[in-house]
C-alpha cells in the first residue's frame, strides 16, 4: 500500500532524519520573532517493526515533541518523517487522515485525555465513525471486542470515564487507540501517573499486545527501571539532541555517553544494602535553557569531564561500536584506543 | 468493631522513651455524601529523633491524609479525627487549632509535593520564608532576611543572595523544591515531613533532594517522616518503614528487614510487581491483581484480601475477621492472618527467589 521512495527502510516502520522543531518567541507589537525555543534539534533515529524504541531524558528534553512531531500533531520546523517509507513530514491534514489509522497515541494522563462528557463506547468508537471503517456487526460490538482486548469489560459501554479508576481509564486510552488496528504507537509516559502495582499490569497488556497484534511502539518515558523493561532500544535526549542510542543491554551495561551515566546513577534502587557502596554521580545545577543552549556540546555545562573542545564543537552522533551511537568527545566504557586521543 | 488488638494502642505497646512522635490506633473519617470514608482506620508507630520512618503505599492508602492530621491541617469540621498522636509528649488530636499552630513551623514542619501550588505565586520566595520565621522568632526584618539567604543557599540555591527576591515561577522545579525545603527548615523543625518530594522532580534532581534532605537531617537531628510510592526512595532514606494498605498499616519493620524479608503479602506484591534496575530483566512483571478498595465500602475482615493469593489457604478468616496489628515471630508488626511457618514457607520457597 506504500509507494517506497527510499530504499534503506526495507525493515524500518518509522524513520526520523534531521527532525526539529523550534517554537517562534514573539514579542511586541508586530510580534517580531526574537528567539526561539529549540525543543528538538537534529535528532535522527528509525524504528524498526515489532520492536519498542524508547526515548528517555529528563523534562524539557524534547522527548515529548519529538513524539508529538512522528503523529503530525506539531508541525516540524525541519527535518523529516517517513512511515512506511513515505515521508509525511509536510503533508496535509487530508492527506495525513488516512495515515492516522497507522499512527496513534497514548497519552500520558488518564484523566485529562478522556472527554467526560462521553461514554466508553463514544471515545473508543469514534476512530471507527472519523475512519468509516466497515464493522460487520456493528460499532458497538468492534468497541466490546476491542474493550475485552484491553481486559475490561464489553458492559463498561455506557459508563463515563469518572467511573473507572486510574487504571481503567489508561485501558480506555489504550483501547481507543487500538481500535484502527495501527502499525506504530507513539506512548507518551503511558504508565507514570499509576501506581506500582497498576504499572505492572498496563506493561504487561502493552508486551501482550505487541506481540499479538504486531504493534511497533515509540515509547516516551522518564523511569528508567521501566524503559528498562520495556525496549529493544533506547534513546536518551537531553536538551534537544539524542545523546546516546543504541540496545537496551547495551545501554544499561555499558553506558557511554556522561549524562546517560549521571542519569542510570541517579535512580534509587530499593536495596537498603545498595546504600553506601554506590558511586553515584551527582549532577549540579539545572538542565540550561533551550532558548540558549550551551554552544558545543549541550551537555558541557554539567559534565565533569567536560574540555574546551566540549565548548565550542557540536560533537556528531556516531557509531562507536556497532549499533551504539553516541555523541560525545570523551565517551566512557570505550576501548582504550579510542579514548586516549586528546 | 476494630478492637482485636488493644483498642488504645492499636496494636504496638506503650510508646518507647525516645520517641519524638508516637501515634496510636490514628483514625481520620471523612463523612461524605457517599458515605463515610475511612481514610486512616486505626494506624499506629514511633519515631525517634535523628531517625527516618519511610510510609510507603499507594494512592489512596492513607499516607497524606495522616500526615496532614499529625500537622493539623485538616479543614475544621471536615474531618473526624481519633486515637492520639504525641509529639514531644504532647497530645495533638482535640489540641486547638491556636495552640497546632504554634507548634507548627519551630516543633513540626511539611515539605509538599507540588512546590508551585505549596507556594504563594503573589509574593517573593524571600517574603515567604522571612514570613515563617519572624512568627517564631522576634527578629527584626532585617535580620530574618540574612538568615532566609542562608537558608536558601544551604539547600544550594545558587546567588541566594538575590534570588531571595525572585517570585516561585523564575525558580526551575528543583530549585522550587529546595526553596520549601529551606522554607520547612526556616525555624529548625523537630518533625520534618516530607509528602513525596521529590514524586515532581527528574531523577538528576530527585538525588540532590535526597542527598539534601538526608544532610539537613544529620545537621538538626531532626525527626523525618518521608511519605513516598517510590521503594527506591525509602531504600536510600529510610530507617523504619510502614506499609499502608487502605487507609491501615500492614508491616511496619527497619527498613532492611522491609526489603531482606518482607512478610506481608501485600508487601510482596508491591517489591514483586516494580521493574528493577539491579536486577535481571524480568520477561515478565508480577502485578497485583485488581485494584485497590474504595475506602467507602473496604473489604470486610482484612482489606487485602480480594487481591490477596493466599487468602484461600487460610480460609474465612481473611474474608470475616481484621488482622491484628501486632508483633509477629518475625519482629515485625504485622496485619495478617496467614500463619508463621506457612508464610516463612511461601516466603523462601515462592517469592524470594521472585525478589
Amino acid at each position: 500500500m506504500s509507494t517506497s521512495t527510499t530504499p534503506d527502510t526495507g525493515s524500518d516502520l518509522l524513520v526520523v532524519r534531521d527532525l526539529t522543531k523550534h517554537f517562534p518567541i514573539r514579542k511586541g507589537l508586530l510580534q517580531r520573532q526574537v528567539g526561539a525555543v529549540q525543543a528538538v534539534d537534529d535528532v535522527t533515529f528509525s524504528v524498526r517493526r515489532g520492536e519498542t524504541l524508547s526515548l528517555v531524558g529528563e523534562s524539557g528534553c524534547g522527548k515529548t515533541t519529538t513524539g508529538r512531531m512522528i503523529t503530525r500533531l506539531i508541525e516540524p520546523t525541519g527535518g523529516q518523517v517517513l512511515l512506511d517509507g513515505r515521508d509525511i513530514t509536510h503533508l496535509s491534514a487530508g492527506k495525513l487522515r488516512p495515515l492516522r489509522r497507522d499512527v496513534q497515541m497514548i497519552f500520558q494522563d488518564p484523566y485529562g485525555s478522556l472527554n467526560p462528557r462521553h461514554t466508553v463506547g463514544t471515545i473508543v468508537g469514534t476512530p471507527y465513525r472519523l475512519q468509516k471503517i466497515a464493522t460487520p456487526n456493528g460499532v458497538k460490538r468492534a468497541v466490546q471486542d476491542t474493550l475485552e482486548l484491553v481486559g475490561l469489560s464489553p458492559e463498561h459501554y455506557n459508563r463515563y470515564p469518572h467511573e473507572f479508576s486510574g487504571g481503567q481509564r489508561q485501558r480506555i486510552g489504550i483501547a481507543r487507540a487500538l481500535a484502527l488496528k495501527p502499525k506504530l504507537i507513539v506512548a507518551d509516559e503511558p504508565v507514570s501517573a499509576l501506581d506500582v502495582s497498576i504499572q505492572a499490569q498496563v506493561i504487561n497488556l502493552l508486551e501482550d499486545l505487541q506481540s499479538e497484534l504486531g504493534l511497533t511502539y515509540v515509547m516516551i518515558a522518564h523511569d528508567l527501571s521501566v524503559v528498562r523493561h520495556v525496549s529493544d532500544r533506547v534513546a536518551v535526549m537531553y536538551l534537544g539532541k539524542v545523546v546516546e542510542l543504541t540496545d537496551r543491554d547495551a545501554l544499561y551495561e555499558r553506558p557511554m555517553h556522561p549524562y546517560t551515566i549521571a542519569l542510570l546513577s541517579a535512580v534509587p534502587i530499593p536495596d537498603t544494602k545498595r546504600r553506601t557502596d554506590r558511586d553515584q554521580i551527582r549532577l549540579t545545577g539545572d538542565v540550561p535553557s533551550p532558548v540558549n543552549p550551551p554552544p558545543g556540546c549541550r551537555f558541557s555545562t554539567r559534565c565533569w569531564k567536560a574540555q574546551e573542545v566540549c565548548r565550542t564543537d557540536v560533537p556528531p552522533l556516531v557509531d562507536l561500536t556497532p549499533g551504539h551511537q553516541v555523541a560525545c568527545h570523551f565517551p566512557e566504557n570505550v576501548d582504550a584506543v579510542t579514548t586516549t586521543v586528546v | 468493631m476494630s478492637a482485636v488488638a488493644s483498642p488504645v494502642l492499636g496494636g504496638l505497646g506503650p510508646a518507647p522513651a525516645d520517641a519524638y512522635l508516637s501515634v496510636r490506633d490514628l483514625q481520620v473519617h471523612f463523612p461524605t455524601d457517599d458515605g463515610l470514608v475511612r481514610s486512616v482506620d486505626g494506624l499506629s508507630f514511633d519515631l525517634a529523633r535523628g531517625k527516618t520512618l519511610g510510609i510507603v503505599g499507594e494512592s489512596g492508602s492513607g499516607k497524606s491524609v495522616t500526615s496532614l492530621s499529625i500537622m493539623g491541617l485538616h479543614a475544621k469540621g471536615t474531618a473526624t479525627i481519633g486515637g492520639s498522636i504525641r509529639l514531644d509528649g504532647e497530645e495533638l488530636v482535640g489540641a486547638s487549632s491556636e495552640h497546632v499552630r504554634a507548634l507548627r513551623g519551630k516543633k513540626m514542619a511539611m515539605i509538599f509535593q507540588d512546590p508551585l501550588s505549596a507556594m504563594h505565586p503573589f509574593y517573593t520566595v524571600g517574603h515567604q520564608i522571612i514570613e515563617a520565621y519572624r512568627i517564631h522568632n522576634k527578629v527584626s526584618t532585617k535580620a530574618a532576611r540574612e538568615h532566609a539567604i542562608d537558608m536558601l543557599a544551604r539547600v544550594g540555591i545558587p546567588q541566594a543572595a538575590q534570588r531571595v527576591d525572585d517570585y516561585p515561577h523564575q525558580f526551575s522545579g528543583g530549585m522550587r523544591q529546595r526553596a520549601m525545603i529551606a522554607m520547612a527548615l526556616s525555624c529548625d523543625p523537630d518533625l520534618l515531613i516530607a509528602d513525596e518530594p521529590t514524586t515532581a522532580l527528574d531523577v538528576t534532581v530527585q538525588a540532590q533532594i535526597l542527598d539534601l534532605i538526608r544532610d539537613l537531617q544529620r545537621d538538626f537531628n531532626a525527626a523525618v517522616i518521608i511519605i513516598t510510592h517510590d521503594l527506591g526512595v525509602v531504600a536510600e532514606l529510610a530507617d523504619d518503614i510502614l506499609v499502608m494498605y487502605a487507609g491501615r498499616g500492614v508491616e511496619y519493620a527497619s527498613a532492611t528487614e522491609v526489603f531482606e524479608a518482607p512478610q506481608h503479602p501485600y508487601a510482596w506484591g508491591l517489591l514483586a510487581s516494580m521493574p528493577r534496575m539491579d536486577r535481571v530483566r524480568a520477561e515478565r512483571l508480577r502485578p497485583i491483581p485488581g485494584q485497590p478498595p474504595s475506602l467507602i465500602q473496604v473489604p470486610p475482615g482484612c482489606p487485602f484480601h480480594p487481591r490477596c493469593p493466599y487468602a484461600a489457604t487460610v480460609g474465612s478468616a481473611c474474608r470475616t475477621v481484621r488482622p491484628p496489628f501486632a508483633l509477629d515471630t518475625s519482629g515485625h508488626y504485622l496485619a495478617c492472618h496467614l500463619p508463621p511457618a506457612d508464610r516463612a514457607q511461601v516466603w523462601e520457597t515462592e517469592i524470594k527467589a521472585m525478589l
